[in-house]
This record gives C-alpha cells, sequence and structure tokens, in this order.
C-alpha cells in the first residue's frame, strides 16, 4: 500500500527564506502523524504544502503515490480544519458541513443526510440549523470537524485546531479526536506547537526547527531518544550536559541528555556501578502539585533540573548541598552536528 | 469620590479636578456615553429625521391654485396627482433610469472592487483609491458640462467612433426607441454613461469594503472542500459581497432618483423626480406637491430594501 503523503526532498522558498528546507518524509496510511515545532519552523507551511494552499519549490509532494506536487486544492483528496475554523458565515452549520458534498455535485437530500450524521458523529445532531457565530469556540471546532470529514477524505490535516480552546475542552478534543481518527482509519496530521499534545495524540511526531525536520519518531522514543539538543529542550524539558562537565561526570566527553524526573536526590538505591554521581547547591525548589521541581548547581555554575514525586521526605533546604544520581542507562548520548 | 480625588504628590487644584472628572467619567460609563452621543443626536433627530417629518406633512398640505397659498389643510390630493400619467411617467423614467445606472454600476464596479481588495497591495492599493476618488474631487456641475461637450455632435466620441470604425453600430444604437436621439448628447443612452460615469465610485468603494472583509481562509476553506474558483466565488465570495452591493446601489439608485441636473443637460427633453421637485418648489412654489414627489424616492428605496433583505442580501452582516 502506498504512503498516504511522501515528501521527497520538498523545499519552498518565500523570497530568501527557506521557509521548508529540504524536507523528506513518510506518512502512512491510517497514521496519526504529527508536526511539531516552535511558530516559523515551517510545520504550518509543510500543511499547506500537502493541501495545496502552496506549491513546493522544489521537490515532489505525493498524496496517495500520486504526484500532486501542482494539484490545486480542490483536486487533492485532502481536507483541513482551519485553526480559526473557517466556517462560511452565510450559511447554516448543517449547509457548512454539507458544502464539501454540495460543490462535488452530490444531490441534496444525501448530502444533508450525510452532514446530519457527521454531526452527530461530533455530538452537534441539533445544531444544523444554527448560524456559525451562534455557537461557542468548542462548537465551531467540531463543525469544522465535521465539514472536513463528511466527505471522507484520505488525509485530515489539522492546523492547530485546539489552539484557542481552554484546557479543559483541549484535553476532552484530544481524546474525542483521538478516538475518531481510530475509528474512522483517516490519516490524520496534526500541527501544534504544544509538545505535550503531540506527545499524547500521535504515533509519530516530526520535530521542525529553522524549516528542517530535527528527527521522526514515536512519542516514546522522542522523549527517551532525543536525536539532537534542540529536541531534547522542546520536548517536554531535559538537561543537556555540555561535553566538559560530560567528562568530569562520567569520563566521556559527549554531551548527553538527562530527564528530570530520572535524577534522583541522595542515592539510596542505585548501585554505585551503573550511576552517575554528582554534587552541588540547591538553587530554587518549586512545588508543582504532584512533583516539586529541584534546581541544583553544580561545580562550574552549570544547574541541573530534578524532578521528585511530592508524596514523601524533607525537602532539602535552599543554600544546601545536595547529592544527585542517575542510572547511566537513563542518559541519553547526543551527536551533534560540528 | 473624594479618595479618588486626592493628590498623592501634591499636585495642582487644577490637575486635581481634570482627575475628579476623569475619575467619575471612568465609574459612570452611562454619564460618558450622554456626553458623548447627545449631540450627534440631537443634530440627527432635529436636522435629519425633524426635517423629514416636516417634509411628510406638508406633502399632506393644501395648495390653492388661484392664490398660490398653502393651507395646513389635511388632503390626499398631492398623492392622488402622483398617480396622474404625466407624474406617473415622470416617476417610472427616473425609476427606470435609477434601476439601469445601478445595474450598470454595479456591473462595473465588481470587477475593479474585487480586484483592489483581494490583489492590490501598498502603492497600488493606494493608487485604485485615489484613482477612484479623484474624479469626485472635481465639480459635479464641470463634470456633467464637460460631458455635453464630449457626446456633442462633432465632439471627441464622435472622433473616436468614426476611428474605431463603428459608425454603423452607433446609429443602428441612435435609432433605438426609448435609447438613442439625434446625438449622444441628446439621448438617453448618453444620459445613462454620464449618470453611470457620476455615481461609479459611490458603488465601487462600498463593494470594496465587503470583500476586504473575506477572510482569506474562507476562500482556501471553500477551495480544500473541493470547490472550484467559480463555485467558490458564488457560494462564498459573492454572498458577502452583496451588502456591499445593496449598499452602493441605494446610492446610485438614490442619488440618480434626486438628481435634476443631468436630465436637464443631458438626453432628451422630459422631466425627471429632480427636476419635478426643483419646478414645484422653486418656480411655482407648490411646496406640498415638491414634498410629495421627494417621498417617492424614499418610498422606492424603502421597498427596494425591503426586497433585498427577503433575498437574503444581509444575511452576511
Amino acid at each position: 500500500m502506498p504512503h498516504a503523503v511522501t515528501f521527497d526532498h520538498v523545499s519552498r522558498l518565500f523570497g530568501q527564506m527557506r521557509a521548508v528546507d529540504n524536507v523528506s518524509l513518510t506518512i502512512n496510511e491510517g497514521e496519526f502523524f504529527s508536526m511539531l515545532g516552535p511558530s516559523g519552523s515551517g510545520k504550518t507551511t509543510c500543511l499547506r504544502l500537502i493541501a495545496g494552499f502552496e506549491l513546493p519549490s522544489s521537490g515532489r509532494i505525493l498524496i496517495a503515490g500520486q504526484d500532486a506536487s501542482a494539484l490545486a486544492p480542490f483536486e487533492r483528496d485532502v481536507n483541513t480544519v482551519f485553526q480559526d475554523y473557517a466556517l462560511f458565515p452565510t450559511m447554516d452549520v448543517l449547509n457548512n458541513v454539507a458544502y464539501g458534498l454540495m460543490v462535488k455535485g452530490v444531490g441534496k437530500k444525501e448530502r444533508l443526510a450525510r452532514a446530519e450524521e457527521a454531526l452527530s458523529m461530533v455530538a452537534l445532531a441539533d445544531y444544523g440549523s444554527r448560524k456559525p457565530g451562534e455557537l461557542s469556540g468548542g462548537q465551531r471546532q467540531r463543525v469544522a470537524l465535521a465539514r472536513a470529514l463528511v466527505g471522507r477524505p484520505r488525509v485530515l490535516l489539522l492546523d492547530e485546531p485546539l489552539g484557542a480552546l481552554d484546557l479543559k475542552l483541549r484535553e476532552q478534543m484530544q481524546s474525542e479526536l483521538k478516538n475518531l481518527q481510530r475509528k474512522l482509519g483517516i490519516t490524520f496530521v496534526f500541527v501544534t506547537h504544544d509538545q505535550s499534545e503531540a506527545l499524547s495524540m500521535s504515533d509519530r511526531v516530526a520535530v521542525f526547527a529553522k524549516g528542517r525536520i530535527e528527527q521522526i519518531a514515536t512519542p516514546q522514543d522522542l522523549y527517551d531518544k532525543p536525536a539532537s539538543r534542540f529536541v531534547a529542550d522542546f520536548v517536554g524539558t531535559s538537561n543537556v550536559v555540555d561535553a566538559p562537565l560530560a567528562q568530569s561526570l562520567t569520563g566521556q566527553r559527549r554531551i548527553f541528555a538527562i530527564r528530570p524526573e530520572r535524577i534522583q536526590l541522595g542515592c539510596a538505591g542505585i548501585v554505585t556501578a551503573h550511576a552517575v554521581r554528582a554534587k552541588g547547591v540547591v538553587r530554587d525548589i518549586a512545588f508543582l502539585g504532584a512533583v516539586n521541581r529541584i534546581e541544583v548547581e553544580l561545580a562550574g555554575k552549570a544547574v541541573l533540573t530534578a524532578l521528585t514525586p511530592s508524596f514523601g521526605g524533607a525537602l532539602p533546604l535552599i543554600g544546601s548541598e545536595v547529592e544527585l544520581a542517575w542510572r547511566i542507562d537513563a542518559m541519553h548520548w547526543i551527536t551533534e552536528a560540528a | 469620590m473624594s479618595s479618588m480625588a486626592i493628590s498623592r504628590n501634591g499636585t495642582t487644584a487644577k490637575n486635581g479636578l481634570g482627575r475628579r472628572i476623569s475619575a467619575l467619567l471612568y465609574r459612570k460609563p452611562v454619564l460618558t456615553l450622554l456626553l458623548l452621543l447627545t449631540p450627534p443626536l440631537l443634530w440627527f433627530g432635529v436636522v435629519y429625521l425633524g426635517s423629514l417629518l416636516a417634509l411628510v406633512l406638508q406633502s399632506g398640505y393644501t395648495f390653492d391654485d388661484f392664490t398660490m397659498q398653502v393651507t395646513p389643510v389635511w388632503t390626499l390630493a398631492n398623492y392622488q396627482a402622483l398617480f396622474d400619467s404625466t407624474n406617473l411617467d415622470i416617476i417610472l423614467r427616473t425609476l427606470f433610469m435609477a434601476l439601469a445606472v445601478s445595474l450598470m454600476s454595479a456591473l462595473l464596479a465588481f470587477p475593479l472592487a474585487y480586484y483592489m481588495a483581494r490583489h492590490a497591495r501598498g502603492a497600488e492599493k493606494a493608487f485604485f483609491y485615489v484613482a477612484v476618488m479623484l474624479p469626485m474631487w472635481a465639480s459635479y456641475i464641470v463634470k456633467v458640462y464637460a460631458w455635453t461637450v464630449l457626446l456633442a455632435k462633432g465632439g471627441i466620441s464622435w472622433w473616436l467612433i468614426e476611428k474605431l470604425g463603428i459608425t454603423p453600430a452607433y446609429e443602428w444604437m441612435l435609432a433605438l426607441p426609448h435609447v438613442g436621439g439625434t446625438t449622444l448628447a441628446t439621448s438617453n443612452f448618453g444620459r445613462f454613461w454620464v449618470f453611470v460615469y457620476i455615481w461609479l465610485p459611490f458603488m465601487i468603494l462600498p463593494i470594496q469594503a465587503a470583500l476586504e472583509r473575506v477572510p482569506e481562509n474562507l476562500i482556501a476553506a471553500s477551495s480544500d472542500l473541493g470547490a472550484r474558483p467559480w463555485q467558490t466565488f458564488g457560494y462564498v465570495i459573492l454572498p458577502m459581497a452583496i451588502p456591499g452591493v445593496v449598499a452602493g446601489s441605494i446610492f446610485t439608485f438614490s442619488l440618480t432618483l434626486g438628481d435634476f441636473i443631468i436630465p436637464q443637460l443631458i438626453g432628451p427633453s422630459g422631466l425627471y423626480i429632480g427636476n419635478m421637485v426643483y419646478t414645484m418648489q422653486g418656480s411655482i412654489g407648490n411646496m406640498p406637491m415638491a414634498a410629495a414627489f421627494t417621498v417617492v424616492p424614499i418610498v422606492l428605496i424603502s421597498i427596494y430594501l425591503a426586497i433585498s433583505k427577503r433575498l437574503g442580501a444581509f444575511d452576511a452582516l
């Protein structure tokens, strides 16, 4: 079976700026694929390239194995959920959802029936006769989703669709989206700058920076084995230890990353032979609910962040000297391009 | 209140008063609103609506043909007189011209407004704005007189038509009943032409403003859902532009209904509503009849708006 989407050395230039710089990737059929990165990293341009709103300056884009590099948006079997929903203000909700079917010439009776069905799929069955302006942000979001899904596209593109929603609604929509994707089996390409969103929903994540892909991996691998300092920093929080300090701690002059929750305060329970130990001074403590965040300054001004469960034991005082330790296999060596 | 007015670091009393007023207005938004809105509301109420009311009242007064006196005795005679065959002729002639001018203006304005709103950027946009507004800077009378010369026999239009080799088409057009005449300057077509020329900017700008408000991503969304460009235009862009077309056509429609200079200077004989108001009020002094004629455009525009609303022209607002 062909890949749902393939980027073959795709670049997109805006003047001198390389918004997308020689990107190659494949998105599998039925996959929940996220494009993660800070603003200006090229992830949204990649999405627009799939949708056809932008055309590549060089390289090829294949959709379902067919070269789509020069196709107009209306020639692609791909639909988009826009960040600000982009619902048509002149139409009621039902006709918004039925729009894609209407322009493709589906008869009135059938398209309205299918639109009703799509609306009930997003739990808005009774809202068909309302105007988009009368709905809340979360409801508009669902209408946009129903509108994009009613035609059963090959690929659904979602451009930071949850960005405008409040936290509770966001979390609810995250799991609904994931369920919907599993149920329909449609390939989802999800653009977000929120790393926790990308990690919790995706089968695979592509991390973008400066128009390039830093890493494509499963959420687990992305978190445990970041390919670069950028990924280690951007996905979750991480302590990235520079080569000189690494040498004094481990004897190896290489950069490594260690996640804060893998760092233990004190050395009890760790077999010294398989652990790295360090001494430092507590600089800051923050209570975050489930965990405490403790910042420890090592010799040479480097600061490591440790997360410790907040259920037991007394916390060290600020300014006191503590011992840190972590297992060697918890560390991840980063090979950096020179 | 006093605590708000106390100055913390010894500012002057004048400063303290200003601060006190500011604080008062801040805490009483209704008062601020009243202060801001009372003058314009009075102006609107008295000058616009008041005079309109006076006009409608006058149209019900009696005019004595012998004494040439207006007496405040209620009568419907003026409105009845509107339906005399000569007056009805005048009303229908004006109405058809206003409709034709509005339709033509909309057809000409739309592509230009579309380009201005959706494609022109920066300096190009500024150029279009100035180009559209520039004719409005010149005196209306001067422009209309200029057209009488341009359209006259032997004028530039004549020369141009000969150069283009379309004299037969031109003569055919002039021979058409209700459209033609002996020359362009005395034809209904010439009058229509000048009306369109004069009012076109009033159509372009509202349409441009309406098109400006169509978000780019609605067009992207339509295309994304499989709509071809003409479908996007018909289903998404046009419905949102219609309020602008209606606003523009209210200008062109009502301005044509009320105009008395173009009908006087260009085109065949035959009065327009504006001429009648001018004659009734200016020459004869029959204020009530002039008032009754003035009510006609108001009624026509109200009907036009009601139809537009019924057809859903304002759904996008």
